[in-house]
């Protein structure tokens, strides 16, 4: 069931053009993830949504009715600041607390509330502390818990856990999944952290330049992206430019590439995964090249391969230690299957 | 050996004592070399003549005396001393009302407008305070302009008496010092960030409650200092109440200017300086108290 649409909403600053023309649905009870470069307009929007920013075009309904014409203080929805905006004149206890004592709750509740919920985010022995007296990843931790506490239908989380280290962000993403299947709250999230998008949500919307690239659960964005820049921007890509024929698929230089030609004829980006690129002997996968970089990661390696013809290295990711050194001659294999054609 | 590692980074790092005490006197000095000679020495030199009687023809008699400060509770005294206190806190309270609201929105302007308008708040110090005051006398008076406009669009009959009461006196000392309440409040309410406004609305506060929880807590020490600013000058002023009182109602300042110069009673004069500087004094005390109660509420 929808919860959320927003249709057609565009905002400008001046030349700056924030968002242009977003539509999207959000589900009751969805973990929606927001990714996208840096100034792609993710704030802007969620602000929107908050009611501090107002669309020059289009209209976001929540329940089905208009959220545009509701006051932000009225409005069923959290939003946790990209830069906090804790009240710096109130202790991290009575921060939690405001929103609570807004909706009028009894005092010994209220308090309960707060006690819990700032045991979850590990700050139950900071309550009594101002929010100058707090490391960074603290104060982020108290305006997640001041967001949170509210149980609202949606949480808005601007960049939520950013600033945590990993361990710690691991123990809030596992809060998170929480509230969100226990409470049934319905998050959007904005993140820079494409594995912590890929881990959590349900479904991610890619934005580049104010636009929405390309909406998809986790699995099908990583494997079938539908835009050059989704293709680009999730994960690590090889990527070939060249033109859809009759016949298949070739690039200047290079020739012919293994794939399935599924779009129309003209230009067009072939997409190939380092973990889907094997090395064999030169002379009959889809190019040749020479080995001019190896390095290990722990759990796998990664090789580049200067391929001429092509002014980007190949990169190609083996399980464990590679058996192979820089200046080999090579021979780069892929199956068809796992090569994703998208429009240049 | 990591225990001498430790040890010398600390050091390094913190200058060692002498030299930090070195560095704050090198930037202190002058400034108390100032302060000692220009005010603090000429004040306690006058302070001194509080314990001497006045000579018969002026000057001072020195034999030690508490006489003048006997004189302090006489009515007449204690009058003045009130009326000050309650003209000046008029006035503050007035610049407070009036301010806050005008810092507030001048602070929501557009950048270009912020400008004009604190322009036009600093305009009026560019000229001479005395000419400003007396450019009120010519505002006010009988044939004045104020009388000319209300019996000139038939509002009166006769020209009202504006002039030469307490009312003008607190017009005048509120036209003199409500920039100072304004520009502190104002720096206040810019530098507030407008996030936590949206966070307060945000977790369901109403726009008064914001207000009231937000808001003023932020900015009420600086309104606070602003109020120190505004009521000093008004308590101690005799420029205003001699011009636009008439002489009729005076202020503490002006019983302390006739004292030293009509009555030429230095050592009495002297005594209603303490009791003005003691007022003073505690005024900035209670302005931090309670700047430090709000911060931390
Ligand atoms: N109030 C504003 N006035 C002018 N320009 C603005 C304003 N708010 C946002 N912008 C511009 O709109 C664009 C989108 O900003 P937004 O804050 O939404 O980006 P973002 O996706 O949240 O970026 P980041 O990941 O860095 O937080 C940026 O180019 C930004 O400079
Ligand atoms: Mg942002």
């Amino acid at each position: 069931m929808t919860l959320l649409s927003i249709e057609g909403v565009s905002r400008k600053f001046g030349d700056v053009v924030a968002l242009d023309q977003v539509s999207l649905d959000i589900r009751q009870g969805e973990f929606f993830a927001l990714l996208g470069p840096s100034g792609c307009g993710k704030t802007t929007l969620l602000r929107i949504l908050a009611g501090f920013e107002w669309p020059d075009r289009g209209a976001v309904r929540l329940d089905g009715a208009d959220l545009l014409r509701q006051p932000p203080h009225r409005r069923p929805v959290n939003l946790m600041f990209q830069s906090y905006a804790l009240f710096p004149h109130m202790t991290v206890a009575r921060n939690v607390a405001y929103g609570l004592e807004r909706e009028g709750l009894p005092k010994d509740e209220i308090r309960t509330r707060v006690g819990e919920v700032l045991e979850k985010v590990g700050l139950d022995t900071m309550a009594g502390r101002r929010p100058g007296q707090l490391s960074g990843g603290q104060q982020q931790r108290v305006a997640l818990a001041r967001a949170i506490v509210k149980r609202p239908r949606m949480l808005l989380l601007d960049e939520p856990l950013s600033a945590l280290d990993k361990k710690v962000r691991a123990e809030m993403q596992l809060e998170l999944k929480r509230l969100q299947h226990e409470v049934g709250i319905t998050f959007v999230v904005v993140t820079h952290d494409q594995e912590e998008a890929m881990s959590l949500a349900d479904r991610i919307a890619v934005m580049d330049n104010g636009r929405i690239e390309q909406i998809d659960a986790p699995i099908a964005l990583y494997d079938r992206p539908r835009t050059r820049f989704v293709a680009d921007f999730i994960g690590a890509n090889n990527l070939f430019t060249g033109t859809v024929t009759a016949t298949g698929f070739e690039v200047p230089g290079l020739g012919p590439l293994p794939c399935k030609p599924d779009l129309p004829n003209g230009l067009a980006v072939l997409a190939v995964r380092p973990e889907r690129v094997r090395l064999g002997e030169p002379g009959r996968g889809a190019a040749d090249g020479t080995v001019v970089d190896v390095s290990f990661f722990g759990g796998v390696s990664h090789i580049a391969v200067d391929v001429p013809g092509h002014d980007r290295k190949v990169l190609a990711a083996t399980q464990g230690p590679a058996r192979i050194a820089p200046g080999a001659p090579v021979g780069l294999f892929w199956n068809p299957d796992d090569a994703v054609l998208v429009p240049a | 050996m990591s225990g001498n590692l430790t040890k010398a980074s600390e050091t390094s790092r913190r200058p060692r004592g002498w030299g930090r005490a070195a560095a704050a006197a090198f930037f202190l000095t002058p400034g108390l070399i100032a302060l000692i000679v220009l005010a603090i020495v000429p004040m306690i030199l006058m302070l001194t003549y509080m314990f001497f009687p006045r000579g018969r023809f002026g000057g001072v008699v020195y034999e030690f005396t508490l006489e003048n400060f006997e004189r302090l509770s006489d009515p007449l005294y204690l009058g003045v001393i009130g009326d000050s206190f309650v003209i000046a806190g008029t006035v503050t309270l007035l610049a407070l009302l009036i301010g806050y609201p005008a810092a507030y929105a001048i602070a929501q302007l557009p950048p270009r407008w912020k400008t004009i308008a604190l322009l036009a708040i600093m305009l009026p110090f560019w000229t001479n305070f005395l000419i400003r005051i007396y450019a009120w006398i010519v505002l006010l008076s009988g044939p004045g302009l104020v009388n000319g406009a209300l019996t000139g669009i038939g509002l009166i009959d006769e020209p009202l008496d504006l002039l030469y009461n307490e009312g003008t006196i607190v017009l005048g000392l509120l036209y003199g010092y409500l920039s100072l309440m304004i520009l502190p409040i104002y720096s206040a309410v810019e530098k507030l960030d407008p996030r936590l406004r949206e966070a307060s609305a945000n977790l369901g506060a109403s726009p008064a409650r914001t207000f009231f929880s937000v808001t003023l807590p932020l900015t009420l020490p600086s309104a606070l200092i602003g109020a120190v600013l505004v009521f000093v000058p008004s308590f101690g002023n005799y420029v205003v109440p001699e011009l636009l009182g008439g002489g009729k109602a005076i202020m503490l300042g002006n019983m302390i200017r006739d004292q030293f110069l009509k009555a030429r009673d230095w050592p009495f004069g002297a005594t209603l300086s303490l009791v003005m500087i003691v007022i003073t004094f505690i005024l900035l005390i209670a302005q931090a108290v309670a700047s430090r109660r709000v911060r931390n509420a």
